[in-house]
């Protein structure tokens, strides 16, 4: 499945109030090792190393 | 002038002097190999079984000391079946399925091997590699005795290699002076260190990995620890980085430290100072007895090529990576396999020197393969950048809770054999509803079948595998017997052989090379296919 870059998200203000929570009260450190498993977690939900790839391109593209 | 480098478990070849030291010409061999390791005693074994002489010149007088390589897979017991050294290794040796990984003082997850059925070996062995090497060592004896041409000099050291066209000039010492020798064929076994490399100039690019880690083999005085591999990182007692415990035979433990780049090796290797990691690991009250110990470093390398004209590197000479996924013997033993029946039809005039040029293209193949296993798995046991850090403690942390995160753990990745998808070698692939795993160019998966397995009776040359279909007994092509395994689904009481040769077909014709790997497959037999396919497999076409 080719990676979706047209809005895709069902509620964008509410995912990213749940994006910044998630991170509150956490040190630098805390933040990245949650960004880590975020992406590990996200990634395998995903599955397919094609979109991934994209996804890895579009991310560094920006 | 000969000091050891060394002290050896098996004293085996003391140096004799040999009637070539007093020849007034160089005597020519057809095969000279360099190195009495595993990779050189195994080639000599392989060589000598077909009758081709084979001798061997080591510095040294033996097997040396040392546990060293301990994790022997399938594929090599595979092979050292068809060499006849396969059981004492299989007996001796401690079968383990179950690993745990650890992090800090908490246990990740659990795997079982899981080993499929219906092959005569299991997945892998622990043994100490003098044992392997002596398993070997004694099958070569037992085929001297039925008159295998095989010699080996111990003290005999190469000191300058001069590479003719169509041959080798070899300069030897040895304690009673130097003298000459020529060969046919050379092959270089003599280590990642290899002196044969240095000789003639060759490089030996990679990657270096700036680690060390402190092995201490310890025999138990209670044997409480359960027959698993146990992997920690970042383990609680700080006795390293990551740690390793492992069992081999005679109630010994391998631990492996994992202690950082900058060390005092001398003051590492102290006794009471390797006891101090192993006592945090262990507690206080566990009762040892230290049996060797030895601090290694390792990179991940090989030769551009690992034949240069009437000399080939094989083993650790020719390709080295890390010891996480046990692939260095491991790999060096497919080497010997795959070189062994090439330099045989070769030396004997069945086949053109070009099909040399393929042990290059199928083992720099399966060596780059090992590379990038051993890589991957050495940069996830010691992450080079703090952004992989967290991702390798992400991944543990999830692995904990989360099934999907534990085939992303990687502390080492357990040698498999290669199989040669884009081998020059290879013939047809017309067995379109054949299984995957048996397609062209992989190694043949063992089977029950009647009372015995099926590998033992492919044997050691080509072979046709036929499956509820009549073929001839043998075939001749140009002065290669090609004999016949014919097998239908009465032999088949497990139902391997089906699932392993024929998938969804009802029959097949299978050829087999000498080192078991598939070299073209059909539906139904025709000797023209058959003739081509096997010319193909000799490098003829």
């Amino acid at each position: 499945m080719p990676l979706i870059t047209e809005p895709n998200l069902y509620s964008p203000d509410d995912f990213y109030a749940d994006l910044i929570a998630a991170h509150e009260g956490l040190s630098d450190e805390e933040s990245e090792a949650l960004n880590s498993r975020l992406i590990l977690i996200l990634s395998n939900h995903i599955g397919e190393r094609e979109t991934l790839k994209q996804a890895l391109e579009a991310a560094k593209k920006s | 002038m000969f000091q050891d480098r060394y002290s050896l478990a098996f004293k085996l070849y003391p140096y004799k002097k040999s009637k070539d030291q007093d020849k007034p010409d160089a005597v020519r061999h057809p095969v000279v190999i360099v190195g009495g390791g595993p990779i050189g005693l195994a080639t000599a074994l392989d060589l000598g079984r077909q009758g081709i002489p084979a001798l061997v010149l080591d510095d040294h007088e033996g097997i040396g000391m040392g546990s060293r390589a301990i994790c022997f897979a399938k594929r090599t017991l595979e092979i050292a079946d068809r060499y006849g050294c396969g059981a004492p290794m299989l007996d001796k040796g401690v079968v383990w399925n179950v690993g745990k990984v650890f992090q800090d003082d908490r246990q990740v997850y659990e795997f079982n091997l899981l080993p499929e059925s219906g092959h005569r070996n299991p997945a892998f062995i622990n043994l100490q590699q003098p044992y392997f090497e002596k398993f070997i060592f004694d099958a070569i004896c037992t085929e001297q005795e039925r008159g295998a041409p095989i010699e080996i000099r111990g003290k005999n050291r190469v000191d300058a290699i001069d590479v003719k066209d169509d041959h080798v000039v070899l300069s030897v010492d040895t304690p009673d002076g130097a003298y000459q020798l020529e060969a046919d064929w050379m092959i270089a076994c003599d280590g990642a260190g290899s002196p044969t490399r240095d000789m003639l100039g060759l490089g030996f690019e990679g990657r270096v990995f700036q680690d060390s880690f402190l092995i201490a083999d310890i025999k138990m005085k209670s044997t409480e620890f359960p027959t698993e591999r146990w992997f920690w990182f970042e383990p609680y007692f700080k006795s390293g980085a990551s740690t390793l415990l492992h069992k081999q035979p005679d109630d010994v433990w391998r631990v492996d430290f994992q202690i950082g780049w900058d060390v005092d090796r001398k003051e590492e290797l102290k006794e009471e100072n390797i006891r101090r990691r192993l006592d945090a690991m262990l507690g206080d009250d566990v009762d040892y007895e230290m049996v060797w110990s030895s601090i290694y470093t390792f990179q991940c390398r090989r030769m551009d090529k690992f034949r240069h004209g009437r000399v080939l590197f094989a083993g650790d000479a020719a390709h080295q990576v890390s010891p996480f996924g046990a692939r260095g013997a491991n790999s060096g033993f497919q080497d010997v396999d795959n070189l062994g029946w090439k330099l045989g039809l070769v030396i004997s005039g069945k086949a053109p020197e070009s099909l040399l040029d393929t042990y290059d293209d199928e083992r720099i193949y399966g060596a780059d393969e090992n590379i990038l296993n051993s890589t991957r798995s050495t940069d996830f046991i010691t992450p080079k950048s703090k952004v992989s850090k967290n991702f390798r403690d992400a991944v543990l942390n999830l692995a904990e809770r989360y099934t999907f995160a534990r085939p992303l753990v990687n502390s080492g990745r357990l040698s498999v054999p290669c199989t040669y998808d884009h081998s020059p070698l290879n013939g047809a692939d017309d067995l379109p509803g054949g299984p995957v795993t048996s397609r062209v160019g992989s190694p043949c998966k063992d089977a029950p079948v009647g009372h015995g397995f099926l590998l033992d009776q492919l044997g050691n040359d080509f072979a046709i595998l036929a499956i509820n279909t009549d073929v001839p007994n043998s075939v001749d092509i140009d002065g290669i017997n090609v004999r016949s395994v014919s097998l239908n689904t009465t032999d088949d009481l497990t139902g391997a052989l089906a699932e392993r040769y024929l998938g969804s077909e009802s029959q097949a014709v299978y050829l087999i090379r000498p080192d078991q790997h598939v070299t073209a497959r059909w539906r139904e037999y025709d000797e023209d296919a058959l003739r081509s396919a096997v010319r193909k497999a000799c490098g003829k076409e």
